[in-house]
């Protein structure tokens, strides 16, 4: 090792993904390149230890904005990957120290990347998340209330406008839920894998309404068209809660070695 | 209503519709950290893979699970956990707490109006 450099590893794929990442930048502006080992190549970048030491990524990985420019770097590189065929994604920070561990790597865990590469084959996975749309659209305030006990006082009425507000608030909430549930149950009919993601902080979402369903669904490429027509479809049949439809996604949450089991359904 | 950024397949990232102005704004920053944090691969590799470990588990707290207290309030896994999805309406945690608001209320309101609440 003459540089002073370590190796980045982005995603694992078959030989024919070499094309699909030419000319594009990685985490350090590095052009990306593969390391082939018996038909498996593992998708990687010299980086410079300067920044991507332990110690550098330690301290760089606790600032948001580096964070950020890196996550999404480590995303495009394999978005344009997965472009050219199956992937297994890899954590980001997956770093060596040199090609000879990548090269080991392949050839320790090949029988496990060949089974994740088959098993995902020419699927790709989604993101559907259900907002709860806020009480007072989705639901009308419980103002009239029904004849209660005569006479009661100031202190009994306020009783049982706070239990109708409370109940009211709790319809609304467990309607948002049970449509979330609907619409899960429905699209999971259509995917061949599921998976739950904890739901977002509003401050990653970007969105201030509560997420009540954060889900991942792998599924055939030739039925986009089916999810995006069933996504609409739900959405419309369940006003309680507002839905958000991404990707596709390179298989970050199918890819997983040991996952094969798990939330196949 | 809205009810989706479609994105068409092979459109370097998976880039969002436009949600701000005219700009194409790539995926939303939450649903790619999600990802590439938590569900990427690893393999064990060199040590500084697994000392890694340790940093990204507090980046994760502190970004990711910065949801925390949402999670918690609709159970995180509440697709598995969620009383109400087993028991239906009776005995869920909302259920739960609407009762013990109430007898509290009750409580108070006896003290005050003796007379008013009867002794029910």
């Amino acid at each position: 090792m003459a540089e002073r450099s370590g190796v980045w590893v982005y995603a694992v794929a078959e030989n024919a993904a070499a094309d699909s990442v030419r000319g594009v930048r990685g985490v350090a502006d590095g052009p990306v390149h593969t390391v082939t080992v018996s038909g498996l190549t593992a998708i990687v970048e010299d980086v410079p230890l300067d920044r991507f030491s332990e110690s550098a990524l330690r301290r760089n990985l606790e600032d948001l904005a580096w964070l950020e420019a890196a996550a999404r770097a480590h995303h495009r590189v394999i978005d344009a990957a997965a472009g050219g065929g199956p992937v297994v994604p890899m954590r980001l920070a997956t770093v060596y120290s040199g090609e000879a561990g990548v090269r080991a790597a392949l050839a320790d865990r090949a029988t496990d990347f060949r089974g994740a590469l088959s098993r995902i084959g020419t699927q790709q996975e989604w993101g559907v998340k259900a907002y709860a749309v806020p009480p007072r659209a989705a639901a009308p305030p419980p103002e009239n209330a029904p004849p209660g006990p005569a006479a009661a006082g100031a202190g009994a009425a306020y009783l049982r406008r706070r239990r109708e507000q409370i109940s009211g608030h709790e319809q609304a909430r467990q309607s948002a839920l049970a449509a979330a549930r609907t619409v899960h149950a429905a699209l999971s009919r259509l995917a061949a894998q599921t998976r739950l993601h904890p739901p977002q902080a509003p401050q990653l979402s970007g969105n201030s309404d509560q997420m009540l369903l954060n889900a991942a669904y792998l599924l055939d490429g030739r039925q986009s068209g089916e999810l995006a027509a069933l996504v609409a479809a739900l959405a419309e049949q369940h006003p309680g809660v507002r839905l958000e439809l991404t990707g596709p996604w390179p298989p970050y949450s199918f890819a997983g070695l040991d996952e094969g089991r798990e939330g196949a359904q | 209503m809205t009810y989706g950024n479609v994105v068409q397949p092979s459109s370097g990232p998976t880039a969002y519709g436009s949600r701000t102005g005219g700009s194409h704004e790539p995926a939303n920053l939450g649903d790619i950290l999600e990802r590439v944090l938590d569900k990427g691969i690893v393999i064990a590799g060199d040590i500084q893979v697994n000392l890694l470990d340790i940093e990204l588990l507090t980046i994760k707290l502190r970004l990711v699970i910065a949801s925390l207290d949402t999670a918690r309030e609709v159970g995180i896994n509440w697709w598995e956990t969620d009383p109400w999805l087993h028991a239906g309406a009776v005995g869920g945690s909302g259920d739960r707490e609407l009762e013990r608001e109430n007898r509290r209320l009750r409580e108070r309101i006896r003290e005050l109006e003796p007379g008013e609440y009867g002794d029910g």
